[in-house]
């Protein structure tokens, strides 16, 4: 499953995190750090999974922002990252041509769309289509 | 910042708020911003402001994202998702999620409006609930709303089903015994056909497997089919654009029906055969230019390597994975490598064909991938291909980077030792691994390196001079270093005098100089650590009893240590110092070769890390008792009482004490004799009681300090001569040395002894018993000058232990004429009260004039023949 979701600026801010295991917010404030701090200085060329903890972070780079995806060790990091980059195409059809700043604004509806994506840490639709159908009808 | 914020009103919009923090240049401004909205926020909560509900609890979201508390806002959220209409519901449901985790008291208040909504008419309601439980519901609240969600599970919405579906895997998880509820909904949603649900459902079919045996069973007997039936209709299906990625459709569902498989078809023979031919189909089938494809596959290998699959299916996993390390893609290579290893435990054949390419991750510029590829090498390593793997891996040593280097050589050190085939080979691998990265090889790898040495005496000569050579090019690795002293101690005349060479050396030209100049050179240098240089003065200490030419230049070496502000060496100069100058006579035994250290015997020390502290040297770093320590007094085994018992100082007798000077001479005797040193108080602390401790010694006392620990048991030269009970070990440690004192020869009556033998001084026993009278022996002491100048005022004293008694009639003359030219006599009565027991010991001293300078001289007689 995928314990945990962080969007992170190049500059360390975090822009979104989405919890799917019990941390308590000292236990959030650690984790987003001690991240940041490994992965921000990555070099471009490197691979995109990262070990930390026993876990696997897979994160990739769209822009400005880190997506990041925190999966047990025997999950598939290959699909993890289309699941990011699944979210991401969603987001980016929503919004149109979407980057940071409509995310720091809207960060409600960022939110509003990662919920109809993944639940319990698992992937809930496959189709982009459905998602964006789903999110207007909320009309959010 | 001057917003106007009208106190009745919640103020700004949200984007005007975020807009203002964002526009803050301090710290300080931010607090400030925040502080503010904070405050504006908790008004409007309290008094129940209804018409900005909606966008307070945004800001208050923004803000807790900040990092800001925000724990007045929980009840809000409450509040909120209480009420009735969806916008407010849905913030609140996101407030929710955000500022609360499941282990909160408050999130049990949540129970009822949760229970309310999931039976809500809209069915966008009921979706926020499940994401809602589904998120961060505690193992309480699963218990109360477990039956909705599984009524939910039948609803004939898919949005729903799905969520309800993905919410169960959560109530799974939580509260495994629930799982058997979901079985027969599981197996029935796998009929469906809406690909979110489907996704959801492999998902939570996955899940009742983890929790339940009895649903694994279940799954397999009845969902095979069909998951066969999905995985072969997704794969063959045409273009979907909905569900179209990277040019296959929807590789997720692919995804997670394998994995299903693999879950199921685990153990078990005819599930694992009953999908070998969809595996086949979507192995070769599936393109991997394109992530999504290598996703499959990936997935796909990871399934054949977990089932029981036919060796065709095997062979094309392995086929696959070997396309993936040559792939140029980063992710690529990372994944294979860590499916390698898996695919070591099924087919080691197969990943062994693939060695070279493994080897060139090692060297690759990603950390993750180089991290892997070592541990891969690592389980790779057998008989065969040890040699060539172990020269790749030392070579790259060489380039690698510096925090790799460490990983790198630990794995060496390890490969070498366990495939340590012939021992030359183990020595060059060592000799070169020190010399690239000495400094990281931890210290029980050179120590075992030591023991092997010690122990394979034909490589001794090749060793030392390699060492020397290596010493020479390399010498700053530190472990390197010292090894290269200790042996150049040890081996010293090997090195010089080209002893025992292998057929492939060259010879290659050392001078006794030349060795020292190499340790010396050491010593002197500014980076040589603690450990170092006391290894250094121990070597030169061996090398001026090998090379006797380069005594005097080793003694002046050593002297210079002398004001050392570091107790350890201080000490230790100051002790080898006095050997080298004064004790001539039992320097050589004193530095004879080691023994052999025995190897079963350190191993077996070493998996048990044992830090058998070292005498009176603490500086050595975790040494076991049999490694090659430093000491010229060998190895600190047996415990003290057996020595002590053998000089029973615990004997109550008389005599002679003269006032003990406690000079530094006086401390290293009685070192030599094992007393009174516990190892953790550093000679330093001796002298203060080193008048107690000459007093056990020439008498008295308590029994010596037993303390247990191995205090350094250089000891007596003689032991082995005397038939006594001594700790064994005690005799092998003496083994090596010989005798500077003569051995008696056989001579039925006792023979004649040279109980002293100074540069200036000799002195005789000879032994009369009486007949009758076995515990009585007199002895007929005669002293010779051997220096060039005329001794007189001679004094000569003798203490003995407790159990023996001492007379001592007049001496002949107390002048002893120059080199020899005649000698003085006395005689000394013992009478030997344990006689049969123990056997004779006595220390003596004797002081005398030269050229009206006094001088002492002092010994001890431990060479008694037996049966005195």
């Amino acid at each position: 499953m995928i314990n945990f979701v962080l969007l992170i600026s190049r500059q360390g801010k975090v822009r979104l995190t989405k919890w799917y295991s019990p941390y308590t917010q000292k236990e959030r404030t650690k984790v987003i750090r001690e991240l940041s701090g490994l992965i921000l200085t990555r070099g471009p060329k490197l691979c995109n999974f990262v070990e930390w903890r026993g876990y696997k972070v897979v994160y990739r780079r769209y822009a400005s922002l880190y997506f990041c995806m925190c999966i047990d060790a025997d999950d598939n990091e290959l699909e993890v990252l289309e699941i990011i980059h699944h979210f991401v195409e969603i987001l980016d059809r929503y919004f149109g041509s979407v980057c940071e700043l409509d995310l720091i604004f809207n960060f409600h509806k960022a939110y509003y769309i990662l919920d109809e994506i993944l639940i319990a840490g698992e992937l809930q639709e496959s189709s982009k289509k459905n998602v964006a159908r789903l999110i207007a009808a909320q009309a959010c | 910042m001057d917003l106007a914020i009208n106190p009745f009103s919640s103020g700004t919009r949200l984007r005007d708020m975020i807009r203002a923090i964002r526009a803050c240049k301090t710290a300080a401004e931010e607090r400030a911003v925040v502080r503010r909205e904070c405050a504006a926020i908790r008004a409007a909560i309290s008094e129940g402001d209804q018409d900005y509900r909606h966008r307070n609890m945004a800001k208050l979201m923004f803000i807790h994202m900040l990092g800001y508390p925000t724990h007045f806002g929980q009840m809000e959220c409450l509040k909120l998702i209480a009420a009735a209409g969806f916008p407010e519901k849905r913030i609140g449901y996101l407030g929710l999620m955000l500022l609360l985790d499941e282990r909160q008291e408050v999130l049990m208040l949540v129970t009822n409006s949760l229970k309310q909504d999931l039976n809500h008419s809209n069915q966008f309601i009921v979706g926020l609930g499940l994401c809602a439980l589904g998120n961060i519901c505690s193992a309480e609240m699963v218990r109360d709303l477990a039956p909705e969600v599984e009524r939910l599970l039948q609803n004939r919405d898919p949005n729903t089903k799905k969520k309800a579906t993905l919410c169960s895997i959560r109530i799974v998880r939580k509260v495994p015994d629930l799982a058997e509820n979901f079985m027969s909904a599981a197996a029935s949603l796998l009929k469906e056909k809406h690909h979110g649900v489907l996704i959801s459902a492999v998902q939570l079919c996955m899940e009742l497997c983890k929790a339940s045996h009895e649903a694994l069973e279940y799954l397999r007997k009845n969902c095979l089919e069909g998951l066969v039936r999905i995985l072969r209709d997704v794969s063959n299906s045409s273009y979907a654009p909905e569900y179209d990625i990277g040019g296959i459709t929807d590789p997720f569902l692919h995804i997670r029906v394998l994995k299903l498989m693999r879950i199921l078809g685990q153990g078990d023979a005819d599930c694992s055969e009953y999908i070998n031919d969809i595996l086949a189909q979507v192995s070769t089938k599936t393109e991997s230019n394109k992530n999504a494809g290598n996703a499959i596959l990936y997935e796909c290998v990871e399934t054949i390597m977990g089932i029981e699959a036919t060796s065709g299916l095997r062979v094309l996993a392995i086929n696959i994975l070997g396309r993936f390390l040559s792939n140029r893609d980063n992710n690529i290579r990372y994944v294979a490598l860590n499916m390698l290893m898996k695919a070591i435990a099924v087919d080691t054949q197969a990943v062994q064909r693939h060695r070279a390419t493994i080897l060139e991750c090692v060297k690759d510029a990603d950390v993750s991938i180089r991290k892997r590829a070592l541990e891969l090498v690592y389980l790779l390593v057998n008989d065969t291909n040890v040699k060539p793997l172990t020269k790749e891996l030392v070579d790259y040593l060489e380039v690698s980077d510096q925090e790799f280097k460490e990983d790198l050589t630990a794995k060496i050190c390890s490969i070498v030792e366990k495939f340590s085939l012939d021992k030359l080979w183990y020595l060059d691998q060592m000799l070169r691994v020190l010399s690239l990265a000495g400094n990281y090889v931890k210290d029980d790898v050179w120590h075992a390196l030591i023991v092997l040495m010690s122990n394979a005496s034909e490589l001794q000569g090749y060793s030392v001079r390699s060492l020397y050579k290596a010493l020479q090019a390399s010498g700053e690795q530190e472990s390197l270093v010292r090894v290269a002293v200790w042996c150049i101690g040890e081996y010293g005349e090997m090195l010089v005098n080209n002893l025992s060479m292998l057929d492939m050396e060259e010879p290659i030209t050392v001078t006794e100089s030349d060795a020292v100049d190499a340790v010396e050179a050491v010593l002197q240098r500014y980076s040589a650590d603690v450990t170092t240089r006391a290894m250094c003065l121990v070597s030169l200490l061996k090398l001026s009893s090998r090379f006797p030419p380069t005594s005097e230049r080793i003694k002046d070496i050593v002297a210079q240590n002398k004001g050392n502000t570091v107790l350890e060496l201080q000490q230790r100069s100051i002790e080898f110092s006095s050997i080298i100058q004064r004790h001539q006579s039992i320097k050589s035994s004193l530095l004879e070769q080691m023994p052999v250290l025995d190897e079963a015997n350190y191993l077996v020390k070493r998996a048990a890390s044992i830090q058998a502290a070292v005498s009176f040297v603490n500086s050595a770093p975790a040494a076991t008792s049999g490694g090659p320590l430093k000491l010229p007094n060998g190895v600190a085994k047996p415990p003290a009482a057996p020595l002590a018992d053998l000089l029973d100082l615990s004997s109550d007798d008389a005599p002679v004490t003269t006032s003990a000077p406690t000079t530094a001479p006086n401390d290293f005797l009685q070192d030599l004799l094992g007393i009174g040193l516990t190892d953790s108080s550093p000679i330093g602390g001796a002298p203060s009681t080193s008048t107690d401790i000459l007093m056990d010694l020439l008498s008295i006392g308590s029994s010596p300090i037993q303390n247990g620990t191995p205090t350094s048991n250089f000891s007596l030269p003689a032991i082995e001569t005397k038939p006594v009970p001594v700790t064994p070990q005690v005799v092998d440690l003496l083994d090596g040395l010989s005798s500077s004192t003569s051995l008696p020869d056989e001579n039925a009556a006792y023979p004649t002894i040279t109980a002293f033998q100074s540069a200036t001084l000799r002195i005789t026993f000879s032994f009369k018993k009486q007949p009758g009278k076995p515990q009585e022996t007199t002895i007929n002491a005669s002293f010779t000058n051997l220096a060039t100048t005329t001794f007189t005022d001679f004094v000569f004293q003798a203490a003995v232990p407790k159990f023996i008694q001492l007379r001592l009639d007049p001496a002949s003359s107390s002048t002893l004429p120059a080199s020899g030219n005649g000698s003085v006599t006395q005689s000394l009565s013992v009478t030997n009260n344990q006689h049969g027991q123990k056997p004779l010991a006595m220390r003596i001293r004797m002081s005398y004039k030269v050229n009206g300078e006094v001088r002492l001289e002092q010994g001890q007689i431990s060479n008694f023949p037996a049966g005195l």
